[in-house]
């Protein structure tokens, strides 16, 4: 037995070994990224619940040798020339443990049982008490489209500007069903991009809406909402559910899933599956989709100039989206005589509840005593709504 | 779906005239969409406020919307050391004090400048 031999075939098939390999020194950049990534999820609180898991995602992936996620399975997969298009058998039994989490993302079901949760923790009764504040949800949708124009602008196909421009949207789980479906290629920049301007949404809001509205526009108290009934609750959900599917049915998944998850919440009889889909359901999805997503940015399709303009269109997307909520604010502002405060345009991004908040906080350093929360929580639930029609129109375009 | 040496890039190019077409269209949809869920909403909303009132009716037989406040009024349990002011509903006084504490701090005014009327748990 030749010692000499053996200890280097076991250097060169270790992972450090890998690192010192041609083109090693990306997997380096990308557990580097994973640490940044970690950081801002711990330290600074950004999204933790999904970063966290993002960001080891990322980190078992471009640990060099671990065999955890193949990304040259799912390209086959994804190939239609190839004999293993559509081969969840082949993904089953040459994958790793996250290729295999991956089918969970890459079917789409992790963003719908999200949705599902996400459902079950909304209150729809601002925005049955005040429907005007749909529009909000409606115009906020801008920086998609926006960001969409500005992605085909830098080369990008029309698949994958739409997934890019639903980062606007400022809903997770929305932002990678599209991308899972129309550009699974980008799906890790996406997921980045889009918890990471979630979490930043109180540091970039804040001067578009100072810079769009005037002192007088944010003093404004708003009155005081409506009761809504019960029972209006409890068909708010169906009818949405159903208007909307029939609308446009490629929102189906989306939308059926959020107004599922509302209906176990508002019938009052379902308490233990509406808590069993806010807590339990929520965090298991929850963790298979962090690691899962992350392990798409491996280090061979994630170091390359589109994962920065992903990042840049991001963050234009989100800006342009506020833009579009404030400006029809200031709109309705105008129409209802000075009653409406505009600040809750900016709350139509969607971001439950961050965006709210943001409107409340900026309306309350204008006027102490204005509490926008309840308000600003309409357009705020409008806007998941908005985003899920707005992807279910790119989805029926382009899918 | 082309394949490139970086992995696969999904769809094919677009024409810049063809993407504002396209956002443009898609913007409407959003607001279409919207506008006839409201509508859709609205409609529901009044039904079933309709039926409420009709069914209300025969209890109550004043027009009047604030009588059954004033009764609730009538009442409602006084929150001790408010000199007779503040009325609680459904609320107890440790959760009221709580409340205005909040509502002081966060207007930034010392709670005896502020006049509190009644406090009721929405429902």
């Amino acid at each position: 037995m030749d010692v000499l031999k053996t200890l280097e075939g076991l250097w060169q098939d270790s992972g450090f070994g890998l690192f010192f390999a041609e083109g090693g020194w990306k997997f380096i950049v990308m557990i580097l990224v994973a640490c940044v990534l970690l950081y801002l999820g711990i330290k600074k609180k950004f999204e933790p619940l999904l970063l966290v898991g993002i960001a080891f995602g990322c980190l078992l992936a471009n640990l060099p040798g671990a065999g955890l996620y193949h990304p040259d399975l799912w390209d086959d997969f994804l190939n239609q020339g190839s004999e293993f298009y559509h081969s969840y058998g082949r993904i089953l039994t040459e994958g790793g443990l996250l290729d295999i989490l991956y089918i969970g993302v890459k079917a789409g079901v992790y963003p719908c049982l999200i949705f599902i949760g996400v459902g079950a923790m909304t209150d729809f009764g601002p925005l049955i008490a005040n429907p005007k504040t749909f529009f909000l949800g409606a115009a906020a949708q801008f920086g998609v489209f926006f960001a969409f124009m500005g992605a085909i602008l830098l080369g990008f196909t029309g698949n994958q500007a739409a997934s890019i421009g639903i980062i606007g949207g400022a809903d997770g789980p929305t932002a990678i069903l599209t991308a899972t479906t129309l550009a699974p290629e980008l799906l890790g920049a996406i997921a980045i991009a889009a918890y990471s301007y979630m979490a930043l949404i109180p540091m970039i809001q804040p001067p578009i809406m100072k810079l769009l509205t005037t002192e007088k526009e944010r003093s404004v108290k708003m009155e005081q909402l409506r009761e809504v009934s019960k029972t209006e609750k409890i068909v708010f959900p169906i009818v949405v559910a159903g208007f909307v599917i029939l609308l446009l049915p490629s929102t189906a998944p989306l939308i059926g899933s959020l107004m599922f998850g509302n209906l176990l919440k508002e019938t009052g009889v379902t308490e233990r599956l509406s808590d069993t889909a806010q807590n339990a359901l929520m965090n298991i999805v929850t963790l298979f989709l962090g690691i899962s997503v992350g392990a798409t940015t491996v280090a061979s399709r994630f170091l390359n100039p589109q994962t920065l303009y992903i990042i840049l269109l991001g963050l234009i997307a989100f800006c342009f989206s506020t833009v579009g909520g404030l400006l029809v604010g200031k709109l309705m502002y105008k129409l209802s005589g000075g009653k409406i405060n505009p600040l809750i345009g900016s709350a139509g991004v969607s971001a439950v509840p961050m965006a709210a908040r943001v409107s409340q906080m900026v309306g309350q350093k204008a006027n102490p005593s204005n509490f926008l929360l309840m308000h600003a929580m309409g357009p705020n639930v409008a806007g998941v709504i908005g985003s899920a029609i707005a992807a279910g129109f790119m989805l029926k375009v382009f899918g | 779906m082309y394949n490139t040496l970086a992995g696969q890039v999904s769809g094919t190019p677009m024409q810049l005239g063809d993407a504002a077409l396209t956002a443009l269209m898609g913007y409407a949809i959003v607001f279409l969409g919207i506008l006839l869920l409201v509508i859709v909403v609205v409609i529901v909303s009044r039904i079933m406020t309709a039926g409420k009132k009709k069914a209300a009716e025969p209890t109550t037989p004043a027009p009047n919307r604030d009588a059954p406040i004033q009764k609730l009024e009538s009442t409602a349990p006084k929150a001790p050391g408010s000199a007779g002011e503040l009325k609680l509903y459904d609320t107890d006084p440790k959760t009221a004090a709580m409340l205005m504490a909040i509502v002081a701090d966060k207007m930034g005014k010392p709670i005896n400048e502020l006049r509190f009327k009644s406090i009721r748990e929405v429902k």
